[in-house]
């Protein structure tokens, strides 16, 4: 691990992470690992999909859709082969869980694709995984060689007349390669556009066949439920939230670090007791709570519990989990800004109102940084952002306009104070000693 | 064209991954690694990866101007740094750190030294968000890095050094 732990942690998926060789198999088969898909083995398709539908998980990708709902819209009589694809993109700011899940205990990740492999009848996985975590691809295939050398995969697994395939992919560098239809376009061995929906991947994914796709915290989940019940993780978390979720802490806070935390643990928690608290004394400012998509939080809006539903009730998102605190120091301009930069640089181009969108919305908020900016340029940022809203292929362009609306509806005192010449008021500040 | 005979193995293995009239899927594998071993993405490569995965030249062309990793013309350098200024990093003093890594080595976004042993990137966020500020060379990860480690690392490889010789300044292992 990269930080210390925090005592306030109840760790499931991480259980293992630090064992000694604890991404190798014999330390998984010493503590519970593939037990949960022998367990499996024994039960039925409908029997494993309404176990994870009553365990309350929900895809920790961002979107945070019931997994087991999911998995059940596979159609089961189709002739067509079936995959299961896992999200490794892990691309969105703030975020930076799933490489601990595959470093740390890459044989959980391998039983949850198993497991979601016998409930729909997929007998192929492929982990796409993004370009940047070349030693990750090298250390997920050196894991899938000991789950082969050991019978959990090949043709006949474990001598049961199981078959199931799974390999590594790599990605090159696009964020839009996350959104699930892009990857399976890049997957496919072409530009990461996205495709237009229906058809859902469940239907018409990888290859045109029906395919289950998760993110790679999603699927490590999978094994402690079939183990340990749907009962005894739905209880872990809140209502309709089940389980705990890898935070990821960053930014001004003095332990920033990934945390595993029920469901609905307390943000301001989150920041004081598991993050000790903001850096150098400083008052909290904002909090993004789940990825740089997510509507940016005032400090007196962080009383509130991280759920899926709770944070939408308070008109942002759970997202993929990464919480990105600031302080009073940080200029509320600069962040807009730089975010819009990415969504900028990485949008597709495939939908115009995107692609022009965030490239517009990135020069407006780079002249109202650079002092340059004017009143009515507050005006255009909301119109330019509401007018993405909605009208794109994939959620790409919401990602970006989101943010920004809330950017500058909850701080527009820092924008008007930027306007006119004046200089930025936090320059020189914005990073603390 | 001929590659080295891991490379070849990696190239047999990838075209294995996928079904027999779905090679398509390993164009971004292949390219990928190939230009690790070679330095850039070549018309002879987009060739000959077009060749081996079944597609025409121009489907593998779109592709490589897609993603960010795959570089054209000459490539990056031997050693690319990229230094991450999105949102996490920027909290932590990743947009000083570029500045610091431009000015020390008198090379802008995607320049490559003369010699062509040092490249620098600004990146976006590469998932070491909550030990920001963070720095990749190559496809190593470098944590929490601070002024006097992007130094160290930076002055030795200015010296001609491997990052693995800059004794200083530890990689994140696996
Ligand atoms: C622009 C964009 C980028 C995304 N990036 C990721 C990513 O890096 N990793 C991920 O798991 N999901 C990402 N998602 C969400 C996926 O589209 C998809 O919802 C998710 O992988 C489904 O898995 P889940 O149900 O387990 O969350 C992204 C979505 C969008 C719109
Ligand atoms: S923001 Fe720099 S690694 Fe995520």
């Amino acid at each position: 691990m990269y930080n210390q732990p925090s005592p306030l942690e109840v760790p499931v998926l991480t259980r293992r992470f630090r064992l000694p060789n604890s991404h190798k198999i014999d330390t998984y088969l010493a503590n519970e690992g593939y037990q949960a898909f022998e367990k499996a083995i024994g039960m039925s398709q409908d029997d494993i999909i309404n176990e994870v539908k009553a365990s309350g998980l929900r895809g920790r990708g961002g979107a945070g859709f019931p997994t087991g709902m999911k998995w059940s819209f596979v159609p089961r009589q189709s002739p067509k082969p079936k995959y299961i694809i896992v999200n490794g993109d892990e691309s969105e700011p703030g975020t930076c869980k799933d490489r601990l899940l595959m470093e740390f205990d890459p044989h959980q990740l391998i039983e949850g694709i198993l497991i979601a492999g016998l409930a729909v009848g997929a007998h192929q996985g492929y982990i796409y995984i993004r370009g940047e975590f070349r030693y990750l691809i090298e250390h997920m295939d050196r894991a899938i060689d000991e789950a082969y050398a050991r019978g959990y995969l090949g043709d006949n697994i474990l001598g049961r007349g199981i078959k199931f395939h799974l390999a590594t992919h790599s990605g090159a560098g696009a964020y839009e390669c996350g959104e699930e239809s892009a990857l399976l376009e890049s997957f496919e061995g072409k530009r990461g556009n996205p495709r237009i929906r229906p058809p859902f991947p469940a239907v018409a994914g990888a290859y045109s066949c029906p395919t289950v796709l998760n993110n790679v915290e999603t699927y490590c989940a999978v094994p402690s439920i079939i183990l340990k019940g749907a009962a005894y993780f739905a209880g872990l978390g809140s209502p309709k939230n089940g389980g705990t979720r890898l935070f990821c802490l960053s930014g001004h806070v003095n332990k920033p670090g990934v945390y595993e935390l029920p469901m609905g643990f307390n943000l301001m928690r989150l920041i004081n007791e598991v993050g000790g608290g903001v850096r150098g004394g400083k008052k909290l400012k904002a909090v993004i709570p789940g990825g740089s998509s997510c509507p940016v939080l005032k400090a007196d809006e962080c009383d509130l519990n991280l759920d899926f539903d709770t944070v939408a009730a308070a008109k942002s998102m759970l997202g993929s989990g990464g919480v990105v605190v600031m302080d009073e120091d940080t200029c509320m301009v600069k962040a807009a800004l730089r975010i819009m930069r990415f969504y900028a640089h990485e949008s597709c181009g495939w939908c115009i109102p995107c692609r022009e969108g965030t490239t517009w919305l990135r020069k407006v908020l780079q002249r109202f940084h650079d002092g340059q900016g004017v009143k009515s340029d507050i005006v255009l940022i909301g119109d330019l952002s509401r007018n993405m809203l909605g009208r794109t292929f994939c959620p790409l362009g919401d990602a970006a306009a989101m943010p920004t609306i809330a950017f500058v509806e909850k701080f527009r005192d820092e924008f008007e104070a930027h306007l006119d010449g004046k200089p930025c008021p936090y320059e020189k500040k914005l990073v603390a000693a | 064209m001929t590659f080295s005979p891991e490379l070849e193995a990696r190239f047999a293995k990838f075209l294995a991954k996928y079904p027999e009239d779905r090679k398509r899927s390993a164009t971004i594998p292949m390219l990928i690694y190939a230009q690790d071993e070679i330095g850039s993405v070549t018309p002879e490569l987009v060739a000959e990866v077009a060749k081996r995965v079944g597609s025409t030249p121009l489907q593998v062309e779109e592709v490589v101007g897609f993603y960010s990793m795959l570089h054209k013309g000459k490539g990056m350098g031997k050693y690319h740094v990229q230094v991450c200024t999105n949102i996490s990093c920027l909290l932590r003093g990743g947009a000083e750190l570029y500045e610091q890594a431009s000015q020390k080595l008198h090379l802008g976004h995607k320049q490559v030294s003369a010699d062509g042993f040092v490249s620098l990137e600004e990146v976006e966020c590469m998932g070491a968000c909550s030990w920001a500020p963070a720095v990749q060379i190559n496809y190593d990860f470098y944590h929490d890095v601070t002024p006097e480690q992007l130094d160290k690392l930076l002055s030795g490889l200015m010296a001609g050094k491997k990052p693995e010789e800059i004794a200083e300044v530890k990689k994140v292992s696996c």
